[in-house]
């Protein structure tokens, strides 16, 4: 593996990382509300929070680009408030693998959620445990195999994320330019086989340790749990 | 100490009136599944709001539509056996009993886990899982993370209607040394006649 390969997978696990912790709280609270919520609008809700997951990548890029470029209203605001960029840089890349994760995290945290026996919740009350303490050691722990199953989902997502990215963000190496970005380039060149195999390989790895990584965490936590995802 | 019950519920359509003033002991609710009987078991622990009425056990008044009192669940000093025992999937035996003592204040607490333990012979359950446990084993663990709780008294719902002959003999005589050991005020849920016959000191007809 070549120096710039290595920096290839570094950047990658960073942007999805970021990616994945950044849509994690928002997930949950999405899936809580989806789950939990009575109000007007939930429909509407869910079908937004669920638009990336069937929209061309390339559109929600080009959305991305709109609300988040230099001249975007949410871009602006960022850029003046917290001096944050999005515009050819890695937290940019990030921004798009956490929206196009965001839908597959809330699916699987929701089913945990509903799967819940909020009588278990009640059991709680009557021993004397007030809401939130409620939450914290009946509901999130029994809906942790899915927390982390999201993540991983999530994750996975995140790694493989393309077109949104090379959309909002470009293809720029050592910025925004990860695995799948990378491999893309790699085939627009002749003779670099090596390369895409190389990278490919990668990718295949990555995937595989994330999903061993889920197996063993949602069986340690699962213990005694009885809820799968 | 008495319970004095006079709700309106309404659940959906179902609407269920009750009205009740009883004395100390086991007090059994006796009636067809469906009259409700489990409502107002829930209304007295606090898990459902009843639409009018008032709610006292002995001096504490836990609910009281007029005077807009309606203490949480958690504040209601009540030790309730569910129907299908509840226990927390994702706790061992242990720590399901002691969930409830860990929360209660020190003078709230009447029994240590051992006492509790003991009394109800379930010593070797301790390290299991709930989901390793018969249904009798079960039942005995909710009883005793009720107790733990500390509670001033017992709401049981239905606790013999999941178990066979043997095990049910087994449960009523625990029950029955809550009643008479422990002098615990107990509301009683069942539609078993036999059962209320000899659990119960007082019994109260629901519906039908």
């Amino acid at each position: 593996m070549t120096e710039t390969e290595w920096q290839i997978v570094v950047l990658s696990l960073r942007v999805s990382g970021v990616a994945i912790l950044l849509a994690l709280p928002l997930a949950f609270a999405l899936a809580w509300l989806l789950a939990r919520g009575r109000f007007p609008g939930k429909v509407l809700l869910d079908a937004l929070v669920h638009l990336p997951l069937v929209l061309p990548p390339v559109v929600t890029g080009w959305m991305l680009l709109l609300a988040f470029g230099a001249n975007g209203p949410a871009g602006r605001f960022l850029a003046e408030t917290l001096g944050l960029t999005f515009m050819f840089r890695w937290t940019g890349a990030a921004l798009a693998a956490a929206v196009m994760a965001l839908p597959l995290m809330v699916r699987a945290m929701r089913l945990s959620i509903e799967a819940v026996d909020r009588r278990l919740e009640g059991a709680a009350r009557t021993l004397g445990a007030g809401p939130w303490r409620t939450f914290f050691t009946v509901t999130l722990p029994l809906t942790m195999p899915g927390v982390l199953a999201g993540l991983v989902l999530g994750f996975a997502r995140s790694i493989g994320e393309f077109g949104a990215t090379i959309t909002f963000v470009s293809n720029i190496p050592g910025e925004t330019q990860t695995l799948p970005l990378a491999i893309y380039a790699a085939l627009q060149v002749p003779g670099s086989e090596g390369a895409v195999t190389r990278l490919a390989v990668i990718s295949v790895l990555l995937s595989l340790a994330a999903l061993v990584a889920s197996e063993m965490l949602a069986r340690r936590s699962g213990r005694g749990g009885g809820h799968v995802l | 100490m008495s319970f004095e019950i006079d709700v309106t519920i309404e659940r959906g359509a179902a609407r269920i009136v009750a009205n009740y003033k009883v004395p100390k002991g086991l007090i059994a609710l006796f009636g067809p599944s469906g009259a409700g009987k489990t409502s107002i078991l829930d209304a007295v622990a606090g898990l459902l709001r009843p639409t009018r009425g008032r709610i006292a056990v002995g001096d504490t008044v836990l609910f009281d539509s007029e005077r807009k009192i309606d203490l949480p669940p958690e504040r209601r000093a009540c030790g309730y056996v569910f129907q299908d025992g509840r226990l927390f999937p994702h706790k061992s035996v242990r720590d399901n009993l002691l969930y409830g003592w860990k929360l209660a204040a020190e003078d709230q607490r009447w029994m240590a886990l051992e006492e509790a333990v003991d009394f109800l012979g379930i010593a070797p359950l301790l390290d299991r899982m709930p989901r390793t446990l018969s249904g009798g084993e079960a039942q005995r663990v909710a009883i005793g993370r009720a107790l733990l709780r500390g509670p001033k008294f017992l709401l049981m719902d239905e606790p013999l209607s999941s178990l066979d002959m043997a095990r049910r003999e087994e449960i009523m005589a625990v029950i029955l040394r809550i009643r008479d050991e422990l002098k615990l005020p107990i509301l009683y849920v069942s539609h078993d006649r036999a059962e209320v016959e000899r659990l119960a000191d007082t019994v109260i007809p629901i519906g039908g």
